[in-house]
Formats: C-alpha cells, sequence, structure tokens
C-alpha cells in the first residue's frame, strides 16, 4: 500500500516537472531573440542613428530617421481609419447580440483577421495604389488599419460586454437616454481596457512587412507627405538585410532594436494600463 | 421604532394606572364624605374611559408583536404589559363596586365610625402606585416589599370582618350594612391582592424569574 | 384622509406571451411609505420597475393598461422625464465607478446634460447626502472615487444620487438585500427618516422588515394583488387566506 502512494507521489513529481520546464522552454525563443537582437543591434543606436539620413551605400555611417519617421506616419494614419470605425463597431457589436447585422460583422471580422498580410498588402496596391498612380504612406496605412480593425473591434466588443448591467440600469433609472449612457458611463467605464485593444492592434501591425512592399513601398530620402512613398522600419530591416554590405546590416540590426522596442513596449504598456487603471465594478 | 413606541406604551399604562388609582381613592371617599356625585362620577364616568383604554392598549399591545417581533426584555415587558392592562381593568371593577356598595351606605345612618376602611383604602392605593412604579422603573426591591404590606392589608380585612361580625350579631338591624362594609373591605383586598399581580410580573420582566405560586420553592433548579 | 400620488390600474405585463402581472390596481399614498411583498418570482419586482418604466430596458417586456403619476399617464411622458420624477435604488449599490462622490450625487444632472452653477451644485450634493445620513462620513472625501465605500455607504450614495433630483416618489428594489444587517438597519432608520419628505415605494422579501418600516403594505402572489392595507391591519388581522399563510411561512 505504501509503495503505491509513493508511486503516485512520484508520478505527480514527474509530471509537475515536466510543466514547469516545457514553461520555462516556451520562454525560451522570446528570450533567444531579444539577447540576439540586442546584442547585435544595441550598439548601433545612438542619437545620430535616430536622427539622420541613411549614408549612400558606400559610405560609413548613417541612420533610420526616415524609417522612424515612415512607421510613425503609417501607424498614425492606419489609427486614425481603424480606432473610431472598430470602437463604434465594437460596442455596436456588444449592444446587439443576436441581431443579422452583428452575426455577420462577427464573421466577417474573424475572417478578416485570418487573411494573410501580404493578400491584404495586395488588395491596397489594387485599391490604392493604382487608382492613384502612386505608392504612398496612405495606400500602406489603408492595408494597416484593414489589419488593426478586427483586433479593435473584438477587443471593444469583449471589453463592453464584460460591462455589467447595473450600470445601465442605474444610468437609465435617472432618466438618461441610451446615447448619452454609452458615451458617458460605459466607455469611461470600458476606457482601459479599449485603449489596451487599440495598443495591442497597434503593436501588431507595427512590424508588419508585407503589405507595405507594394503600398509604401519604401524610400531612401525623408519623405514628409504621406501621399508620396515613404520608408518604414520593418521595409528598411528587409532591404538592408538582404544587401551584402555589411554596414547596411549592422543598420538592420539597430533598426530590428528600434522596432523590437516599439512593438514590445506598446503591448506592455497595454498590459500595465489594464492593471493599474482597473475600473471596479 | 420599537423602542419609541414603547415608552408610549408605557405612558398610556400610567394614565389607565392613575385613573383606577383615581376611581379607588374617590370610591372610599365619596364613602366617607357621603358625596354620590362623586361615586356616579366613578360608576359613570371613569369606568367607561377604563374600559375603552384596555380595549386600546391590547390592540397596541398586538400590533408591537405583529410588526415588530420584539425579543428577550421588550417581548417579556409587552407581554407583562398585557397582564397588567388586565389586572388593572379588574381593580377598576372592584371600585365600582365599591362605589355601589357606598351608594347604599351612605343613604343610610353609619354603623359605625369608618377607621380600618379608609386604612385600608390607602394602603391598596399606595400598593398600586407602588406597583406601578416598580414597573417603570424596574426596581424589584419595591416590588418585593409590596409583596410583604399584602400581609397587612389581609389582616386589616380580617380584623374589620370580626368587628363587624361583632357589630351584626349585637344587633341585627345593622346586618344589611355591616354586610355592604364587608363587601368593601372585601373588594378592597382583592385590589390589593391585583397589585401584587403586578409586582410578581415586574419581577419577571426585569429578571426573567417566576416567583408566582411559590414557583421557586417548588422548583429549586430552575 | 390619503392622497394618491401613484396609481396603477388594471395593470398588466407580458415577458414574451409569458403573463406575469395579472391586473394590478393600486394606490402609492403621499408621504407615506408602502412595502410590497411576497414570495421570489410573485411579479413584485416587475410591478415596480413598470411604475417608472424600466421594464422597457428588458427586451420581450411589455405591459398592458395605465399607470397615473397625478392624475398623468405615465406611457404617454417622454420617460427621461419621467424617471426624473420618480427616483429607483436598486438591490446592488451600483455608483458610478469612474466617477467620484461629488459627481456620483449630481451624475442625474451631468450625465443629462443639465448644467448648473457649480454653488448650486455643491449645494445639491450636500443636501443629498444630508438627507442620506451619509455627509459626515464622506463630506472631506467628495473628490475620490467611490468604490472604496462599505456596501452600506455605497447604497446610501446611491440613495442620495436619487434624492439629488428632487424626486415626487422614490421606488426601492430590495435595498437592503445585498448588505450585512447592520447596514440594512442604517438603511431602515434612513427610510423612516425620509418618508417625512418623499413617497417610498419599497420591494421587499423580508417580512419583517415590511412590517417595522411601512405605513401600507401590498401582498402580491403569482402576479395578483392579493391584499392591500395599512400595515397593521396586513400584519394583524389579515383577510385573504393567502396572505395569511405568506405571513405565518407556510411558503415563499
Amino acid at each position: 500500500m505504501k509503495e503505491h502512494i509513493v508511486w503516485r507521489q512520484t508520478k505527480n513529481r514527474i509530471f509537475q516537472g515536466l510543466v514547469y520546464v516545457l514553461s520555462f522552454a516556451a520562454l525560451i525563443p522570446l528570450f533567444w531573440i531579444l539577447y540576439q537582437v540586442f546584442y547585435l543591434g544595441l550598439r548601433f543606436i545612438n542619437w545620430d542613428f535616430l536622427t539622420h539620413l541613411p549614408k549612400p551605400t558606400g559610405e560609413l555611417g548613417g541612420g533610420i530617421s526616415n524609417a522612424v519617421v515612415g512607421t510613425i506616419m503609417l501607424v498614425g494614419m492606419a489609427f486614425v481609419m481603424a480606432v473610431p470605425l472598430g470602437v463604434t463597431t465594437g460596442i455596436y457589436l456588444s449592444q446587439n447580440r443576436h441581431s443579422r447585422l452583428s452575426n455577420m460583422t462577427r464573421l466577417a471580422m474573424d475572417v478578416l483577421q485570418g487573411v494573410p498580410a501580404v493578400v491584404i498588402g495586395i488588395v491596397a496596391y489594387v485599391w490604392v495604389v493604382k487608382t492613384f498612380n502612386q505608392f504612398s504612406a496612405f495606400s500602406g496605412s489603408v492595408a494597416l488599419a484593414i489589419m488593426m480593425l478586427p483586433i479593435v473591434v473584438r477587443g471593444t466588443e469583449e471589453v463592453v460586454k464584460a460591462i455589467p448591467d447595473y450600470l445601465y440600469e442605474a444610468s437609465g433609472a435617472l432618466g438618461v437616454p441610451f446615447y448619452r449612457t454609452i458615451l458617458k458611463v460605459i466607455i469611461p467605464a470600458g476606457l482601459p481596457g479599449i485603449i489596451s485593444g487599440v495598443l495591442l492592434a497597434v503593436s501588431r501591425i507595427a512590424g508588419e512587412t508585407a503589405p507595405l512592399l507594394f503600398t509604401a513601398f519604401g524610400n531612401r530620402f525623408m519623405e514628409w507627405n504621406p501621399l508620396k512613398a515613404v520608408n518604414s522600419l520593418p521595409l528598411l530591416i528587409f532591404n538592408n538585410a538582404m544587401s551584402p554590405y555589411e554596414d547596411l546590416q549592422q543598420i538592420a540590426w539597430g533598426a530590428s532594436v528600434v522596432l523590437i522596442i516599439l512593438v514590445l513596449g506598446s503591448n506592455i504598456l497595454a498590459r500595465l494600463i489594464v492593471k493599474k487603471w482597473k475600473v471596479q465594478f | 421604532m420599537l423602542a419609541e413606541k414603547l415608552i408610549a406604551l408605557r405612558e398610556r399604562l400610567i394614565e389607565m394606572s392613575s385613573l383606577v388609582e383615581a376611581m379607588i381613592e374617590k370610591s372610599v371617599r365619596g364613602l366617607e364624605t357621603k358625596n354620590n356625585e362623586m361615586l356616579l362620577e366613578v360608576m359613570e364616568k371613569h369606568e367607561p374611559l377604563v374600559n375603552n383604554l384596555e380595549i386600546e392598549l391590547d390592540e397596541q399591545c398586538i400590533n408591537l408583536i405583529a410588526l415588530y417581533q420584539p425579543k428577550a426584555k421588550d417581548a417579556r415587558q409587552i407581554l407583562i404589559v398585557s397582564k397588567m392592562i388586565g389586572e388593572l381593568e379588574r381593580i377598576g371593577d372592584h371600585a365600582v363596586n365599591i362605589a355601589q356598595a357606598a351608594q347604599f351606605l351612605i343613604a343610610r345612618p353609619e354603623v359605625k365610625p369608618l377607621v380600618d376602611i379608609p386604612r385600608m383604602a390607602l394602603l391598596a392605593i399606595e400598593m398600586l402606585r407602588n406597583s406601578i412604579n416598580a414597573f417603570i422603573q424596574e426596581d424589584i426591591d419595591l416590588a418585593q416589599s409590596i409583596l410583604l404590606k399584602d400581609d397587612e392589608v389581609d389582616r386589616l380585612r380580617d380584623y374589620v370582618m370580626r368587628d363587624l361580625i361583632a357589630y351584626m350579631s349585637a344587633d341585627p338591624s345593622t346586618i344589611e350594612r355591616g354586610v355592604e362594609l364587608i363587601r368593601v373591605a372585601a373588594n378592597l383586598e382583592r385590589a390589593a391582592d391585583l397589585s401584587t399581580n403586578i409586582c410578581e410580573a415586574v419581577i419577571y420582566m426585569v429578571q426573567g424569574r417566576v416567583v408566582k405560586h411559590h414557583y421557586e420553592e417548588r422548583h429549586p433548579n430552575k | 384622509m390619503e392622497s394618491t400620488i401613484l396609481k396603477s390600474e388594471n395593470l398588466c405585463a407580458f415577458y414574451g406571451d409569458q403573463e406575469v402581472l395579472k391586473g394590478i390596481t393600486l394606490d402609492i399614498y403621499e408621504k407615506r411609505l408602502t412595502a410590497i411583498m411576497g414570495p421570489s418570482g410573485c411579479g413584485k419586482s416587475t410591478f415596480i420597475r413598470c411604475l417608472n418604466r424600466m421594464h422597457e430596458m428588458i427586451p420581450g417586456a411589455r405591459v398592458v393598461n395605465k399607470v397615473y403619476l397625478k392624475g398623468e399617464d405615465i406611457f404617454a411622458m417622454e420617460p427621461t422625464l419621467l424617471r426624473r420624477r420618480i427616483g429607483m435604488v436598486f438591490q446592488r449599490p451600483n455608483p458610478f465607478p469612474t466617477m467620484t462622490i461629488y459627481d456620483n450625487v449630481i451624475a442625474g444632472y451631468k450625465l443629462n446634460g443639465l448644467h448648473l452653477k457649480k454653488t448650486e451644485f455643491d449645494r445639491i450634493v450636500e443636501e443629498s447626502l444630508r438627507k442620506a445620513a451619509l455627509w459626515q462620513e464622506v463630506k472631506d472625501l467628495l473628490y475620490k472615487k467611490g468604490t472604496f465605500l462599505s456596501g452600506g455607504q455605497q447604497q446610501r450614495l446611491c440613495i442620495a444620487r436619487a434624492l439629488a433630483m428632487n424626486p415626487e416618489v422614490l421606488l426601492l428594489d430590495e435595498p437592503t438585500s445585498a448588505l450585512d444587517p447592520k447596514a440594512s438597519a442604517s438603511i431602515e432608520a434612513l427610510m423612516e427618516e425620509l418618508k417625512k419628505s418623499v413617497t417610498i415605494c419599497l420591494v421587499t422579501h423580508n417580512i419583517a422588515q415590511a412590517s417595522r418600516v411601512s405605513d401600507y403594505t401590498a401582498f402580491i402572489y403569482l402576479g395578483e394583488l392579493v391584499e392591500f392595507n395599512t400595515t397593521e391591519k396586513i400584519f394583524t388581522v389579515p383577510k385573504d387566506k393567502r396572505t395569511e399563510e405568506y405571513l405565518v411561512g407556510k411558503f415563499g
């Protein structure tokens, strides 16, 4: 009898150990990537790096300023296009659980989320680039916005759905019309969750390369006009990494560090916001 | 809330007991001073009032029980008040009996000077007043002392009876009046008894102890 | 003689096809506390929600026949205006979690876009919190969010919020069910005070509470109004056998 118990306890411990080891193993790729990138790229980061343009091939030095500006422009415009539409759609879905339109919308968002980024890029190419006969940041933002949309919509819907009914009741009992309840009670209550959803969407698209290949296209110089082709961090990394020149590769590593900080940063920020700003119901 | 309602109930009870006190006092004084108006007042004015108070206070008691579900001392208090209402009403009835006997007596010559009966009346009134005080102040010692006073009233009644029996055997023409006088004394003695009932009830309310029927002597464990 | 401030006439209510209220005719008297009691599921919560048309927030709920507030048909009024005249406090305390205590009290104004001067708002906040017996406890904490308050305090905040609109009638839907005994007692004491200045209609499944605080009691069972009378009469000499059985504890 006693041996049986000992055997069971051993089995337990083996299983526990296995779980720990495998969980740890799942962390390895992340830490390895971070280590690799920071080790290879961190040394190149300095103020010049961030604020200067890339130098012509062959010359030493140079920076990634145009890529930084481009990324900010692309993400910013995508934000402006996707967030208002996504948040309002999410709110609509949370209020209408069973209507035909909402079911179709949810299905559409789920499908959209599964569409490969490169396909979205091609579609944006046909819609925008071909129409205006011009590569542009704008077209890139369109592609990115389409990618952001499902995340913002679903995130907003889940957050608002989780807001308890009694807030609606409390507001209704004070004679507040429904749209005002949504604007002034429900959205503020769900704001941390909504913001975090948006930040997650941003971190998702900041590093997307494929759609930008045929929309923003890339630019060796600084470009402030959103209707023209611009450079961006992923594009720069893509182009430089494939080049035979060592200094360009180094720039690519440096840019990778910046991109990772951007993506990881907004991800972590999203979680912090939800944690610190938690609305108690 | 309940506390306020209990206070109001007590106040009405005091009103009732004052009224009953007055009835005893006036019925005996009416006899002493041969004042028929006073006797009529007792029978026709005060008695209906006491009866109405009894009904009103009974209703209040049941209301308090139904609406507030009183516990512990509050519950005992309401139960005791309910009993006291009954006792007071009966004391009132005895006062009316005294008044009726008095009406008969004051129309006729005195049998003997009234000494003991007024003394009994004083004692009975004192016992009633103190028993109500004991209730209000929750004073057990006072209640106990009243229980002892009852013996004196009993002795006085016995004395009055023996005295009057002597008079009646000596002079048969005094028998009718003598019997009425005995009636007065008997009613006063009953009134005093009822006051002792009230005192026993007060002791129960304050201490949760049953003193009546020599309960404690027969159940030494409780 | 009592004057009726709120009256339902043969009110029937349906959730989809199910008839939940079967023709309730009831008078709520001014400046009195009317308790509505009955076992779970009898329709008392549904009834009280019809009185300020809150039932309309539930999909599939509909109502037949009338309710009158001081003679006016409430179904002909603008619902938002009606709900400023008839306030409601719910079973679960529900202060707005993103607002400070100060803002919570005047939420009825702010959320509706009704603007008053700051001094006016200050006065309303203090008055409402005083009436709700909460002023002393929170007067130095007005600009903090209300979620740190205890359950009883939160409920009093909700009462203050309702009172700030100066309603003619205050509907309370089992306001102490979610509170501990001490908090419940404080709310009961508050109700006794408030009924002097505002008509109160209280739904409760706690029979003893109904007997303690109300002036009039209505007993609703299976969607019907079984009996309505002064609280004293209902609790000492109920006329209907079902009322008696409910009070004695045979069901519910």
